[in-house]
């Protein structure tokens, strides 16, 4: 039981530094919000500027549309 | 919420520097700077392997940690961005960099060396979206227009891929899959757990 214990803290100690890092914005700047958009004639249609959601979809769209071959061929 | 990343499929790529390109012409970059390049492993032997390396938006980006003017940062979408009103184009960055990715034009305000430049994720910078000072200065801003990257979308056999992590980590994902691959390959238990769907029976990462 005492030695278990050990081996769990022990694990816990070591693999505290393996965790993943948030993906927050962060650093010296902060820059617009992408979805916004860029209010020039340029934006893709399909999703609201100013909308983050609709901004993400359309981008999970886009990326499979595009860039996934399996979708168009099998 | 989106995570931007990157990912080149060795298996695919076929050196023809078309992400290189897209990226020139996109951004107007300028003789001698490259946000993004090809790498070939064994050029010239049977079973060479290229890749498309620019920068890769770590997630805890060295080029971040060594800054001495503290010139970067990163958006919510996980894209490392720096602003080069700040850069004092010391070169740290690129000491620290294990992909290469700062490139030091050899002309402007600091001479021989000049301020930084490397891939934006075509996320352009600090200035206004879509302005042309951010032109100018970083290249198109295609996320904020609601495209992707403009190599990735010109990667003539899709070996590049680049968007949502979790959307192109699927899409390899599938492709290994496919090719009958699955845990035996090298780092897949670190991207996507020892046990997937589809993955051959008894086999461990």
């Amino acid at each position: 039981m005492m030695r278990t214990a050990i081996v769990i803290g022990a694990a816990a100690f070591v693999l505290a530094a393996c965790g993943e890092e948030p993906q927050t914005a962060s650093g010296s700047k902060r820059d617009a919000a992408l979805f916004q958009g860029t209010g020039k004639p340029f934006v893709t249609t399909g999703w609201k500027p100013g909308d983050r959601a609709s901004w993400e979809q359309h981008l999970k769209t886009r990326t499979q549309r595009g860039q996934n071959d399996y979708t168009k061929v099998n | 919420m989106a995570r931007m990343k990157f990912i080149c499929d060795s298996e695919r790529c076929i050196e023809c520097n078309s992400c290189v390109t897209a990226c020139k012409n996109e951004h107007e970059v300028p003789w001698g700077v490259n946000r993004r390049r090809v790498v070939t492993l064994n050029d010239g032997v049977p079973g060479e392997r290229s890749i498309s390396v620019a920068c890769m938006h770590c997630s805890d980006a060295p080029c971040m940690a060594v800054c001495p003017v503290n010139c970067f940062y990163r958006t919510e979408e996980g894209v490392v961005l720096h602003d080069k009103d700040t850069c004092i184009g010391c070169g740290y960055c690129s000491y620290a960099c294990p992909f290469g990715a700062p490139q030091f034009p050899a002309s402007g305000s600091f001479g021989v060396r000049g301020k930084m430049d490397k891939c934006t994720f075509c996320a352009g910078g600090p200035e206004e979206h879509g302005s042309q000072a951010e032109f100018e200065k970083y290249g198109r801003n295609r996320l904020a227009e609601g495209k992707l990257p403009a190599c990735a979308e010109m990667c003539s056999t899709k070996a590049l891929l680049g968007g949502d992590g979790d959307t192109v980590a699927d899409i390899f994902r599938n492709r290994v899959i496919k090719r009958g691959k699955g845990a035996e390959v090298w780092g897949w238990g670190t991207a996507y757990g020892s046990r997937q769907a589809g993955q051959p029976g008894g086999q461990k990462s």
